[in-house]
């Protein structure tokens, strides 16, 4: 039976992929931050899972305005890596999990959530960065991955309680899927951080740390937060953080705090990150 | 059922919300952006704005924002700021540096803003407070 193991949060700040791609890891601006993630790296290599689900989101990487999917779920053999405009990141290719993401996509749907099915999908820094800081910089990466896109670009995105759903139905269908899989979830993006206008470059750092306690310790609170609190007090990108409860949802109710990291700046952003283990498997 | 409001988030100083009503206003804008993806587009884009602009149904005031690199005008007009990423990657520059063209600091000043911990969110939650609306 596959099972979920732990659940990873990460910020999935460009800049970072940029500093990793340049070989900057070691400058005074960046050092600080890497090394907040040398234990998680350490951690991953004797935890590397067979299957990881990334939930991201697209950047205007890969999906325009023709189309944008609430939640979506790539089940395609290999992701390619887009072309943000700078030229693709130049990292290893993201290999599938079909089956076990065919399994899933048909699970949710059959379980009312309406999952967008993509059989091509390239990838951007939402889900690569994560990958580059949790893996390092191998030739190949060492596990595969599920992409499960969401809409956190146009309002509405979906409501807390949706998304805290949405991870718990990602367990039960999991733990139906016959063969023996060590599966992780992953859930990116945020933290406070605000890109646009004249009030760019907001940074709410006690929020951030009141948001991830309430993660752990009263998801089913944390979900009925409005998405206008977290433009407010999180930045109008901070709502991001919407995705690390589709993590949270699919840990079960209870989890033990493996590690956290907080760090601010890295470009814009208040970079948080958290690797949790469900109490019951 | 929640009714949608696509103005609730008006009130928030500084900022501007891309919400479906706003994503139909830039739908060109955006897609125009979107194909700065493609490197032979940006090369065509860069040797000539107006002319590659010509190519999209996108409004004189959307085109003369983008001519000017003026962010917020973008944003007014429909452009999300992911999108409008690529007008700026195209360019080489990075977020921090067409960021910071939307508030009242140049880049030295918003870096060391940003090094310092950020915008501090009192005094930013509200245009009423401020005074503004």
């Amino acid at each position: 039976m596959a099972r979920i193991t732990a659940g990873v949060t990460t910020s999935h700040v460009p800049a970072v992929g940029a500093a990793v791609d340049m070989g900057r890891t070691e400058e005074p601006y960046w050092k600080p931050m890497f090394e907040g993630y040398e234990f998680s790296k350490k951690w991953m290599a004797d935890h590397t899972p067979d299957v990881a689900i990334i939930v991201y989101n697209d950047h205007a990487s890969y999906f325009g305005m023709e189309i944008m999917p609430t939640f979506a779920m790539g089940i395609a053999d290999s992701f390619a890596i887009c072309d943000e405009g700078y030229g693709p990141r130049p990292v290893p290719v993201v290999e599938g999990a079909p089956e076990l993401a065919t399994h899933l996509a048909a699970s949710l749907i059959l379980d009312d959530f309406d999952m967008t099915v993509l059989n091509v999908l390239e990838v951007d820094h939402g889900l690569t960065v994560p990958m580059s800081l949790m893996f390092g910089t191998p030739d190949q990466w060492p596990t595969k991955v599920i992409p499960l896109p969401v809409n956190v670009v146009m309002y509405p995105q979906p409501s807390g309680e949706r998304c805290l759903s949405l991870g718990k139905a990602i367990r039960r269908a999991v733990q139906q899927f016959d063969e023996d899989l060590d599966v992780q979830i992953w859930g990116t993006g945020g933290m406070s951080h605000q890109i646009q206008g004249a009030r760019a470059g907001l940074i709410n750092l006690p929020w951030d740390i009141q948001f991830m306690d309430d993660l752990i310790n009263q998801p089913e609170v944390l979900q009925y937060k409005p998405h206008l609190e977290y433009m407010i007090e999180a930045g109008s990108e901070g709502v991001e953080l919407i995705m690390w409860l589709i993590m949270r949802g699919a840990l079960g109710d209870q989890v033990d705090e493996v590690y956290r990291f907080n760090h601010v700046p890295a470009s814009n952003t208040s970079v948080g990150h958290l690797i949790l283990t469900p109490k019951e498997i | 059922m929640t009714k949608p409001d696509f103005h609730q988030f008006d009130d928030i100083p500084g900022t501007t919300i891309f919400t479906m009503e706003k994503a139909r206003e830039g739908f060109a804008l955006n897609q125009f952006c979107m194909s700065l993806r493609k490197a032979e587009n940006r090369e065509r884009f860069l040797a000539d704005n107006r002319a590659y602009l010509d190519e999209w149904d996108m409004t004189e005031e959307q085109k003369q924002a983008v001519i000017d690199r003026d962010f917020q005008a973008m944003l007014d007009h429909g452009g999300n700021v992911y999108f409008l990423s690529k007008i700026f990657a195209s360019e080489g520059l990075s977020y921090v540096q067409a960021v910071s063209t939307m508030t009242d600091m140049n880049v030295e000043q918003y870096q060391a803003m940003m090094l310092a911990g950020g915008r501090n969110v009192e005094g930013w939650r509200s245009k009423k407070e401020r005074g503004e609306a």
